[in-house]
Parts: C-alpha cells; structure tokens; sequence
C-alpha cells in the first residue's frame, strides 16, 4: 500500500455537527477560491467579492431582485427535497419546470378573457398538473420497469425543452413576434401582481414561503412524512414495517414535479410574461444544489435558494460592471456544490495525519 | 506478571484497546501453548473480537505487548500475522462466491502456484484432516459447513502454529460440530495451537484444554475446562449463576396462524425454494422452527410476514381470514407483530431516534396517529413505556437506535412488538448476539406473552433455546419443513439429525 500523508479514517459514530458545519465550511471556501479567480483573472479580489456577493443587494430593487430568483429555486428546491428524502433521485426539475411554465402558458392563451383571481389559480393548477406529468413518467418507467430515475428524468430535461422550443416555433409562436420563438405577452390578468413598488417582486414568493412551511409540517408531523423519511434511511426497514417503496417513488417524483410546475408558472407568469424557449435559466438544476445545500430541510432550503439567487445575480453584476462573463456564477455554483460534497465527507469521515 | 513468554506459543502481557467512550480490552494476560486448545470465552462485548482482532493484525492496541514464540512483536497486518504462522476462521467468511475453491485459496496466498498443484495440495490438506471438499466446486454453490472447510484448509495451508477459530460452530449441525471437534484435536495433536472463541459452554467443556474468560473487557478467570461446572463457567462469564427461565405448562386455545402453501420456487439463485407447507398455530403456544441457517429460513420470515405475498389469499390465515395476499401492514393491523432476525438493518433505523423507531410497527396499531397527524405526546408514551418495561439501557428516548448495544437494541424492538399486544407473533433469533441475561430475560417474555394466549413461532439456530421455550418443534432443512413433534417426544440428537435433511428415512423406519 501507498504511504499518503493524509488518510481518509470512518468516524466511529458520524459527527452531527459536522452535517450542519458543512454547507457554512462550502460557502466559505466558495467565496476564497472565487476570490482567487478573481485574482487569477487579473482582476482585485476585493472589488470582485463585493461586485459578486454585496452589489446585487446593495438597493431595494437589488433586493427584490434577490426573492425574485429565489422563487423559482425555493419552489423547485423544496419539491426535490421532498423525494430526496426517499431517496428518490429526480434530476430533472429542470424539465418539469418547462412544462409547468408550458402548462401555465397554454391556459393562459387559451382564456385570455377570465379574470385575474380564476385564471392565475388555474395556471398554478395547470403548471403544477403539467410538472407532474413530467414527473410521472420516471416514476412509472421505475415502479414498473425498475427503470432508473435519476438517468430517465434527466433525458426527459431535453425531450421537455424540444417540446418548448415546438411549441413556441410553432403552434404558439407570436405572430407579431418578428418570427423569434417565444409566444406572445401574456394578457395582464394573467401576470402575477407586484407586491413592493420600485422592484419587480411578485406575490409568488409568498406561495413559494407557504409551500416550504407546509411541507415542513408534513415532513415533520405526519404519517406520510414519517414513513418517507423511513424509506430514505433504510429500504429493509421500510419493508419490514409494511411502508410501500412504489409509493414513496410516486410521492416523491409527483411533488417534485409538481413543484417545478409551480416554479414554471411563477416565471412566465412573473418576469418573463410570455413563454419562450430559454424560459430555463437552470433553475432546476441549481435547485439540486439548494436541496442538498439546506440539508434536505425545509428551513435550509429557503436560506439555500436565498444564497443561490445571490450567485445568480452576482453573475449579472460582475458581467455588467466587471466585463467578465456571466457564466461566472455557473463556476460558483459548481464550486460550491464541490465542496459541499468534500465537506461532506467528514461527517462520517475523518482525515487522519501519517506518522 | 513473570511469566517465560519463550514457553509459549502465544502470550499477551497488559494488552489493551481503548475505542472512544468504551474501553474494549483492559490489561489482557493471554498464555497459549503449543498443542493447546484454548478457548476464549465471554459474553458478546466482552471483548473476544478485539482481542483476536489484536492478535491477527487487524487493530492496533492501545498498549501491551504480544509475544510470539517468545519473541515481542508489533503486528501491523493480517498478512504479518500469516507470515508468523498465526491463521483465523472467521465468523464471516471471507469468500468469493463466483469464484472456485481453488481460486479463493490460491488468492489468500503469498506465492503463486498453478492451479493444479494447488488442488492437489488442497485435496491431500482435506483428505487428511477429515474435511471433503472439492476444488473444483463454485464456492456459490457450497453449504455454510463447506464454506467453513474451505476456510479451514486455506488457513491450514499455510501450516499455522496458531489457529484461530471465531464461532465456528454457529453454522453448523451438531453432527457436523462433532466431525469439526475430530478435526480440531487431530490439528492440536500436531502441534498447532487453536484459539477457540466461543460462548457456548458444553462445547468449551468438551474439546478445550484450557479456557481465558472475559467479561467486559477484562480476564475474570483461567481454568480447565472439564474441571469446572457448567454454573462455574458461567459465572465467571456473566458474574451470576445462568438465569433459568419459567415455563408455565401451555393452555392451548383455537388456531391463530393456518399455512397452507403449494411449493414456491426460489426467485433468484440466492434464495431457497420453499417445498409445500402445512401447518398451524394455535393461541397459547410456542412453534419452534430448528434449523441450519440458510436453509430457507429467511424465506419462510418473508412468506409468514407478509413481506413477500403467498401464493393465493387462503395460503395463511390469521384468526381464520385470508391473508395470503396482504402485506405487511394489513397483517399487523389483523393483530401479527414480527421480530426479524437483523435488528440494526431491518427491525430499526439506525440514524433515527427510539421514537421514530418505536413508530416504526407502532404506527400500524397503537393510537400515535390522528388524521394523518403524529401524535408526539402518545409516541414519546409508548416509547417510554418500552424503555422501562424492557429495561433499555440507553439516554432516552431521543438516542439513536445505533448508539444502543446489540442486546439492548434487541430488548427494545422486542419491547416494542410485545407491547402491541399482538395474537400472532412471528418472531426469529430472538436471542441472536445477546448477552445471558438478556437472552434468559427476552425468552421469559415470550413465555409471558404465551400465557396471554398470544401464538408465538420462534425461528431460531439455537436448538437450546427451542427446547426451553418451545411447546412443539419442527425443522426446516433446504427449504423442507419437518414434522412437527411435541418438545416432551423429542430430543436434540433426534432434532440434530433432522437439521441435516433426514426425516423421510426415519420415518420410514417407525411406520
């Protein structure tokens, strides 16, 4: 055997504290490597670091901006939290959320005329329908194939975005649109009201913050709750007591699904008004990261997607004020995600010096 | 102590290992010498593991010196170990299933050498000592005792001068356990020494020249054997006389479990196909089930439990009603509560806290639900309620299920399906990896619960056990039940035979 210097030692009993250290320990070595990037880039650390982290919001409409995004990331992130829990594996909120936001869009455009208070709960209703069927499929190819999730619910990512972009070249590409793939403005009842003037913060945020807590009570106080946090820790267990396996693969897809829908909804509904075909900004994607980033709790989660909507927009400032490329915040996003998992490790793991 | 290490094989002076919060080994004196059969004996958690686990190489102590042949030495690995002549069997065996005999021995050893003089090496090692087995053969199609005989021959391949042996005899028949004790003195006679870990005490008598004690991490006495009673041996083992068990005679009631199942092949080919049963269980007694394990066992849990469907619904009835097509959660709602046999991966949820794990059957029978909402007040009671009754050692009831010992984890989850008042229990290893007292504890509760007119069927390797509790007995050998006999017209040698599959002959005979 080699002789390494360090040694990865299993901790007799995992540290607790350690589960919780973790994410603060990812956040902090983010921010330092980005720093370092900053430098490597020739740029001063210290005028990147407040462009990227305290600039976005750093003003009233900076922060709206900052609940706006983190909207989408709460709604998708809580939902995947949900199944993750049942170690149910759904990677692709990404594309539940294009059907939810297609769902939303299609009955939008089909009563233009109903008013305001019936046509945006039917949205949400649709979306959240439209993010569960995209959801239903891994969840059907699994319980009935033994198909495996996490690889069918992310190829259905891409089959969801060819479906936007045909829908939106096609049957409901604006015809006044100057040909580009996007449908037309959606009608003004069908738009999410402004809660907080000078910004573009919408009421969704207060749907997205009562679906954290209603879930929180349901994880925490229910028989459901209950028996699918058995089925995450152990299948054995779960047969055993009788806890159906099948269902908790439903339970989780289904609410996965259902609230990227939500998240869908809330975006063409809110920010962008109209359906096109980059409707995605990877939301669903970074969701991921905001589950395992709060834990898989639903507190950790709304703190998370508040931290995540930050890299999100820090990207946008230092492109603005900095010159550098937006795609900054996908390096943070994966730094972060990268050091979650290595900080991770020490829960159970401990290093362990040579010599 | 001023011993002369050089008279001895093997001998420890002061060894100890320390593991965070328990303390493992305390000052161990250990004499083997050469040609002995040395037992170690103690209760689980009395520290047999560790200390084998120092003398093999595996841990490192925390102080202490081992010396072999009289020289000090620091073993850093296993294979340290084999290069001084130190060979173990272990409890687990460390075999490749896909592979053939000789592949697995021809791995385990420091040079290579074609195959086919290592079989022939392999075949003359098993003749000579009395342990057939073929070379050729996949080890996936073994018995547990050939699997055993493969791991003998390749540690007595390598022509030990210590042979260690941990629990060999768990897997084995007692037939089988007698042509092992055959092999072993012809193995001592030659001049290896064994250590034989055990804490079954006839056996220690039996074949052991010698015997270190232990109980909780320390040697609480050296002895021969054969010289001490059965209640000496004990007491030094678990610093109380063996605990006896009280058996009211059994008032039996009408039938609680009916099964009646045409035969069901085995699904994959690590499963037992399980032939045709029949059988029933009444209110007020004790069925238990003997047997090798591995032998169907497990398949049988599954079909009773409701974890794997029968057949048709009336293949098991509970009280009468069909049953054979609900699962898990049905059954116990119609009055089943199951003790499988693994405790930390099944029966409870390692991370989780007892509560959570006292809610785990709980939630299919008591009153800790209310709409779909946890009742927390009536969880922590119940869980409460278990822990005192069933006198689990732990921090409350918040600890997590991994931070309880085996025994205790073990008196809770009995704690918890024995409170549910259950009329059918299905229970299997009730005892498994407990301590005596524990063990003598949880069998008077079966007892207990049988005199409430509850049917208990007991899976169990412990033919000991059976006899104790048990009002009828039966066996189950490759997938076959046996006839079920009354305990008081049977024996353990009648059971013994069985274990290995012969009943038809037998019966044959007294027809």
């Amino acid at each position: 055997m080699l002789d390494w210097p360090i040694r990865i030692v299993r901790r007799d009993r995992p540290l607790a504290r350690m589960r919780y250290l973790s994410p603060l320990m990812a956040i902090v070595l983010m921010m330092l490597t980005g720093m370092l990037i900053f430098l490597a880039l020739g740029r001063d650390p210290a005028e990147g670091f407040y462009t990227f982290f305290i600039r976005p919001i750093s003003s009233l409409y900076g922060f709206g901006e900052l609940l706006l995004k983190a909207t989408p990331l709460m709604l998708c992130g809580i939902g995947l939290a949900i199944g993750f829990r049942a170690n149910v594996w759904n990677i692709g909120a990404e594309g539940q959320f294009m059907l939810g936001a297609a769902g939303a869009t299609g009955v939008a455009l089909t009563f233009p005329n109903l008013p305001a208070f019936l046509l945006l709960p039917l949205m949400v209703v649709s979306g959240a329908l439209a993010g569960m069927a995209w959801g239903a499929i891994p969840a059907w190819l699994k319980t009935r194939f033994n198909a495996n999730e996490i690889l069918v619910s992310l190829m259905l990512v891409y089959v969801a975005g060819f479906l936007v972009s045909w829908l939106v070249f096609s049957p409901w590409r604006d015809p006044m649109g100057f040909g580009f793939p996007q449908t037309e403005m959606l009608s003004s009842a069908a738009l999410l009201p402004r809660i907080l003037p000078g910004t573009r913060l919408n009421i969704a945020i207060f749907l997205a913050i009562a679906l954290v807590a209603i879930t929180w009570i349901v994880l925490q106080h229910t028989a459901i709750g209950f028996r699918l946090r058995v089925t995450g820790r152990s299948r054995s267990a779960a047969g055993y007591a009788g806890f159906s396996i099948q269902r908790a693969v439903w339970i989780g897809l289904l609410c996965g699904g259902g609230a990227a829908g939500i998240a869908g909804m809330t975006e063409v509904a809110g920010p962008m008004g109209q359906l096109t075909d980059k409707i995605a900004l990877g939301y669903g994607f970074a969701a991921i990261i905001v589950a395992f980033l709060g834990r898989l709790h639903p507190l950790g989660v709304l703190l998370a997607s508040l931290l995540m909507a930050l890299l999100f927009l820090g990207g946008e400032q230092v492109q603005q004020h900095m010159n550098l490329p937006k795609s900054i915040s996908m390096v943070f996003q994966g730094l972060l995600l990268f050091y979650l998992l290595g900080a991770d490790l020490l829960v159970n793991y401990r290093l362990k010096w040579n010599g | 102590m001023s011993n002369k290490p050089s008279e001895y094989r093997l001998s420890t002076q002061g060894l100890t290992k320390h593991y965070p919060g328990t303390i493992a080994c305390q000052d161990i004196d250990l004499t083997i010498q050469p040609g002995e059969i040395h037992a170690l004996l103690g209760e689980n958690g009395a520290g047999k593991s560790t200390l084998v686990k120092m003398i093999y190489g595996v841990t490192a102590p925390t102080r202490g010196q081992i010396f072999w042949e009289g020289r000090p030495v620091v073993l850093r690995s296993p294979a340290m170990a084999r290069e001084l002549g130190i060979g173990m069997v272990f409890q687990d065996f460390a075999l490749f299933e896909s592979l053939r005999v000789v592949e697995n021995v021809a791995l385990a050893l420091p040079k290579r050498e074609p195959h086919r003089v290592l079989a022939k090496r392999i075949q003359t090692v098993s003749e000579r000592y009395g342990l057939p087995i073929d070379p050729e053969k996949p080890v996936g199609s073994l018995s547990v005792g050939e699997r055993q005989r493969v791991e003998i021959v390749r540690s007595l391949l390598q022509t030990p001068r210590l042979l260690i042996m941990d629990e060999p005899t768990s897997v084995l028949a007692p037939q089988a356990v007698e042509r092992l004790f055959e092999t072993l003195r012809q193995i001592a006679a030659e001049g290896c020494s064994v250590l034989y870990i055990s804490h079954k005490l006839h056996e220690i008598r039996a074949l052991c020249d010698r015997a270190t004690v232990l109980r909780q991490g320390r040697v609480t006495g050296t002895c021969t054997p054969a010289d001490e009673t059965a209640g000496n041996l004990a007491r030094m083992m678990i610093g109380q006389a063996l605990p006896v068990v009280n058996r009211p005679p059994s008032k039996v009631a009408d039938v609680a479990l009916a099964v009646n199942t045409p035969r069901i092949s085995s699904g994959d080919e690590h499963e037992v196909g399980l032939e045709a049963l029949s059988f029933s269980v009444s209110r007020g007694e004790i069925l238990g089930i003997a047997g090798i394990s591995g032998n169907g066992q497990g398949e049988l849990l599954r079909l009773l439990s409701g974890e794997r469907l029968a057949p048709s619904a009336d293949a098991i009835r509970i009280n009468g009603e069909p049953v054979g097509q609900y699962g898990v959660a049905k059954r116990r709602e119609r009055g089943m509560a199951y003790i499988p046999e693994d405790r930390r991966g099944q029966a409870t949820v390692a991370d989780l806290p007892l509560t959570d794990n006292a809610t785990l059957t709980a939630i299919n029978t008591q009153p800790i639900t209310q709409y779909g909402l946890m009742r927390h007040a009536a969880i922590q009671a119940f869980t409460q309620r278990c822990i005192e009754i069933y006198q689990v050692v732990c921090s409350g009831s918040q600890a997590p299920a991994r931070s309880l010992s085996g025994g205790n984890l073990q008196k809770f989850v009995v704690g918890r399906e024995l409170l549910q008042m259950p009329q059918l229990l299905v229970c299997a290893q009730p005892t498994w990896g407990v301590d005596v007292g524990a063990a003598a504890f949880i069998r008077q509760k079966l007892l207990d619960l049988r005199s409430e007119q509850t049917a208990i069927v007991v899976i169990s390797e412990e033919i000991e056990e059976l006899f104790e509790i048990s009002d009828r007995i039966a066996v189950i050998a490759d997938g076959r039940l046996s006839p079920i006999r009354s305990v008081a017209d049977s024996s353990y040698e009648q059971v013994g035979l069985w274990m290995s599959g012969l009943w038809d002959s037998e019966g044959a005979l007294n027809a």
